[in-house]
């Protein structure tokens, strides 16, 4: 009875009881409810910009695409470095279902050889199912197109097609043009330090020597990049912006393909060099060194035999001589030091000294040799420079005096870079009182600059610093920059590269400038003048000055024999040269190596160089 | 009187399947939702789609069966039930011991069955009818035996290793403890002795990916690409997502994948990220519809057992609700909570929906007892 009642009066309080609980968990459930709204709101509303951010971040990555390289042209528009097509077999892993057996296949219709398949095996395992991958490159004619036939069979299998420089005329122009290879960590971090470093990211290549190096920046371009929208996995979604790479500028050259082709011609195995240069402007026509070397070998990257076999080849093909080479200058400087007589009043033009075949300083027991053993008699400036007298030269540079010797030739050019447009020169070696302290340690002594007025001793020069010291005889005292480079151009236009001639020397009597000229005309054209033989039936009017530089030291009263001395010490065969003799419009200097005299080795190239220039035309069109 | 009749007629046509009209149309309204995400979560995924319509055919039948079953049978068999559970509990336990691995399932042949499912439902069953022979509030020692019936397959479950769905059932069964009106000071008191126990649980019954997912939730940004990629990129979705979302198929951390498990335990992600606030807006109004018509229906409940089952059941879903929510927008730690009757796939949708049907069951067939 009382159990019932009590469980009466239960039943209205548990209910009470369970319906006050519930009120409580709804509101708790309300409360909760709002704290995720409230926390919605922060992330959707309050911090909406940041996360948006983060959301594009995610998906939209940027692709750079490489600029393609500007093209390289002769004078006359004959292309010297192009790029062409490469070919390589890559396969999209994702997309072949037996990679075993598709790449037995394979082998059964082009060769593949064990280590390129298991490197590429290697890459399946570490990259993206979805990424191409290359099996081999470097395809062949023959097996692009046997893979070609065969694309049926292999799902997934490619030819892929990239573009790589090629330099169609092989070694013709490789001291000039350089060469392009992949970019080493050295120069990632020039472009770094340089802000380059971006324009870059989607490029493999970079001048390495050469006008491909001087004129990296200009031919490279201007890096273009597609915005694309990818997946978690870094697959593209699709591509939603595009902006064109922009290609380099093509450069065009004031070499010319046929003169290089008759100095390859003409030097055949003889090691040495040839430049051709425009005086009046400083552009370069001719520009060949030789032994040269095959520069396509180092585009896609040379072996370490072929390498080896360069880099210790006895006839350094690696260097390039017009101007990395520096001979002694020998004889070809004697005008420049006899205009510097003149226009000191050291000597007029009918000064006439007495040569017995040697020449010797006061009170000192040394005779200073004549290349003629018993001497020329009494010579004039025209004889001197025409039958090259040396012990005219000894008398007057003894007489100038080593200073004015060094800072007139310094002035021509000598000594110092001539500023052309490839970074692989030597300045060669003016000597000076300051040069032989600072090399040698040593005062400078008479009989230092004795040996030095005939272009022997401490002085070197590269072949470009003569063909410029004769510019500035020709054009009064103007000296031209040379360079490789006349124009520019890209789609829109054609830009001149026309550097201005530097007014070095002073001119004090014009006619002084016009004998020194007369001498180097009378050089080729007078019988019995040193370059005549070589230039006898020329169609133009040329002007020069041989030289034969000795590099064996020969005993007081000895003889020199070429055939009792080392090939490798006889003689270096100078030419200086420029024609037309009225108006020159080429000037010319051929250094030869271990070639014997100058006259009946260096002009006759020279000759057949000038020959090629006046007959074909090359630089008439201005 | 006619008007009376016509609409009784109306009423009965569910009354006479004892389904609650409200509470059916919320249900509908959220999986309908539910569907039209799962379709842009899944990547437009046809057979993905078809799979979850089947499931939750499945799902309405159980629902609707279980509805049909009368109050007084469930109170009977809710005990059986539980005890049959935790025989099968311990059978999980064993062949996971034989097989030397974790293991949540048996393999019956035909199908993989998780015997915590069925516990999910029968602690709370379990619990309210023991609390339910005596009068409310519940005795100390009632509460004691309640705890115990809790704790026992909690453990089980925890051991598996399973933290999560030991916890929820935990809280399903402290759910009927808390409705059945224990006082406010045994709560409070209980709550303190639980946050003692919490660096017990810390060292000895938490495995070190468990540890992991509690240091990455506290910061995630500490290890981006690791563990707290999941609740970076969530975070990303969500918020980038601003008032009125990208569109719908247009989200982009969803579409392009940067949301991981975006069609199972992160499609919450994917609503916010798509249809914004807004839409986040309406989702959880539909919940809260779904919790206060369930509250209401546990209120009406004729009886104590009736009342404390739906009660539990109710809170239950919210919690499973609120815990999917708070770790996909970075609230709690990431435990393998799906968002209900809205995530892809799993067993619990069919447990959710036999809740809700044995819900319905206890709501409605209240009248027909009442009326003689």
């Amino acid at each position: 009875m009382l159990k019932k009642r009590v469980a009466i009066q239960d039943f209205a309080a548990e209910a009470r009881l369970f319906n006050h609980r519930a009120v409580v968990a709804m509101l708790v459930v309300v409360l909760l409810f709002c704290i995720i709204i409230f926390n919605q709101y922060q992330l959707q509303i309050v911090s909406y910009q940041d996360y948006q951010t983060r959301s594009e971040d995610n998906r939209i990555k940027v692709v750079p695409m490489a600029p393609n390289r500007g093209l390289i042209f002769d004078r006359s528009g004959i292309l010297l470095a192009e790029n062409r097509p490469v070919f390589s077999l890559e396969l999209v892993p994702e997309q072949i279902k037996d990679m075993p057996s598709t790449l037995a296949a394979i082998a059964e219709l082009i060769e593949l050889n064990p280590e390129q398949t298991a490197s590429f095996l290697k890459q399946v395992k570490a990259q993206r199912r979805f990424n191409s991958i290359a099996l081999k490159e470097q395809l062949n004619d023959t097996e692009v197109a046997i893979i070609a036939a065969n694309q049926h069979r292999f799902p997934g299998v490619s030819v892929e097609a990239r573009l790589s420089r090629h330099y169609p005329f092989g070694n013709l122009f490789t001291h000039a043009l350089g060469y392009i290879g992949k970019i080493n960590v050295r120069e990632l971090q020039q472009l770094e330090a340089d802000g380059e470093a971006p324009n870059y990211a989607a490029s493999r290549d970079i001048g390495k020597i050469g006008l491909e190096r001087f004129y990296q920046r200009e031919l490279h371009g201007t890096m273009g990049y597609q915005e694309v929208e990818v997946n978690n996995r870094g697959r593209l979604i699709r591509v939603l912006r595009s902006v064109p790479a922009i290609s380099g500028k093509n450069i065009h050259l004031g070499l010319d393909v046929g003169l290089q082709l008759t100095a390859q011609q003409v030097l055949k195995t003889q090691r040495g060099a040839i430049v051709a240069m425009d005086p009046r402007d400083g552009a370069v026509l001719a520009f060949y060194s030789n032994p040269s070397y095959d520069p396509n070998l180092f585009v896609l990257g040379i072996s370490s035999t072929n390498y080896n076999e360069l880099l210790h080849s006895r006839d350094r093909p690696l260097i390039n001589r017009v101007t990395q080479g520096t001979y002694p200058p020998a004889s070809t400087i004697k005008p420049h030091l006899a205009l510097l007589g003149l226009e000191t009043n050291t000597i007029t033009p009918t000064t006439k000294i007495w040569d017995p075949g040697y020449f010797m300083l006061p009170n000192v027991d040394h005779r200073y040799r004549d290349h003629l053993r018993w001497g020329h008699g009494w010579v004039d400036l025209y004889l001197a420079i025409t039958k090259s007298c040396d012990t005219f030269f000894y008398e007057l540079g003894v007489k100038l005096g080593i200073d004015r010797i060094s800072d007139y030739m310094g002035k021509m050019g000598f000594g110092e870079k001539t500023g052309v447009d490839i970074l692989e020169e030597n300045s060669g070696i003016m000597p000076s009182r300051g040069w032989k302290r600072a090399k040698h340690n040593q005062p400078w002594y008479q009989g230092d600059t004795v040996p030095l007025s005939i272009g022997q001793s401490y002085w070197t020069t590269t072949p470009l610093q003569l063909a410029v010291a004769t510019s500035v005889i020709l054009n009064h005292g103007e000296r031209p920059t040379p360079h490789l480079v006349t124009a520019f151009s890209d789609e829109q236009a054609k830009v001149p590269n026309l550097p201005d001639l530097t007014p070095v020397i002073e001119v004090v009597n014009i006619k002084n400038w016009q004998v020194i000229m007369d001498t180097m005309h009378r050089t080729v054209k007078e019988l019995g003048g040193s370059a005549h033989k070589a230039f006898i039936g020329s169609t133009y009017d040329a002007a020069g000055k041989t030289g034969t530089a000795q590099l064996a030291a020969i005993a007081q009263d000895a003889k020199y024999d070429a055939n009792a001395i080392d090939e490798r010490l006889r003689d270096n065969a100078m030419f200086i040269g420029y024609a037309p003799f009225d108006n020159p419009t080429v000037v010319i200097a051929v250094a030869l190596e271990n070639a014997g005299g100058g006259g009946s080795n260096a002009a006759p190239i020279a000759r057949h160089i000038l020959d090629y220039y006046f007959s074909a035309g090359v630089n008439s069109n201005d | 009187m006619t008007k009376l009749f016509d609409n009784s007629t109306r009423q009965s046509t569910l009354t006479q399947f004892h389904i609650d009209g409200p509470l059916v149309l919320g249900l509908l309204a959220l999986v309908s939702f539910g569907l039209v995400i799962l379709y842009s979560a899944s990547g437009q995924n046809i057979a993905m789609m078809q799979g979850q319509i089947i499931r939750l055919g499945i799902a309405m039948a159980v629902m609707i069966a279980l509805a049909q079953i009368k109050p007084q049978t469930l109170r009977r068999w809710s005990m059986p039930l539980f005890l049959v559970g935790l025989a099968l509990l311990v059978a999980v336990l064993m062949v996971g011991h034989i097989g030397k691995g974790a293991q949540r399932w048996l393999d019956l042949g035909f199908m993989k069955f998780q015997p915590s499912e069925i516990m999910k439902l029968a602690v709370p069953m379990a619990v309210a009818w023991f609390i339910a022979t005596h009068s409310l509030p519940p005795k100390i020692w009632h509460l004691v035996v309640g705890v115990i019936m809790c704790a026992a397959p909690t453990l089980l479950i925890a051991v598996q290793p399973d933290l999560g769905t030991s916890i929820l059932i935990a809280t399903a069964g402290v759910f009927v403890l808390f409705m059945s009106g224990m006082s406010w000071r045994i709560i409070i008191f209980v709550a303190s002795i639980i946050s003692a126990f919490l660096p017990v649980l810390w060292i000895f019954l938490m495995h070190d990916y468990q540890r992991q997912r509690v240091l990455t939730f506290l910061n995630p940004e500490s290890d981006p690409l690791g563990s707290g990629y999941h609740i970076i990129q969530s975070k990303i979705a969500i918020g980038s997502g601003g008032l009125d979302g990208k569109g719908y198929l247009q989200g982009t951390q969803s579409q392009l994948e940067f949301l991981p498990e975006r069609h199972t335990d992160f499609i919450f992600a994917v609503i916010s990220e798509e249809l914004g606030l807004l839409g986040v807006l309406v989702l959880l109004a539909l919940y809260l519809f779904i919790i206060y018509r369930c509250m209401v229906i546990s209120s009406q409940a004729q009886d104590n057992y009736s009342k404390l089952v739906a009660g539990s059941f109710t809170l239950t879903f919210f919690v499973y609700v609120f815990v999917n929510i708070g770790m996909v927008s970075g609230l709690l730690p990431v435990v393998g909570v799906p968002l209900p009757l809205v995530s892809y796939g799993g067993t619990s949708m069919v447990t959710l929906m036999a809740a809700f049907g044995i819900i319905m069951s206890l709501g409605t067939h209240k009248r027909i007892l009442a009326a003689p």
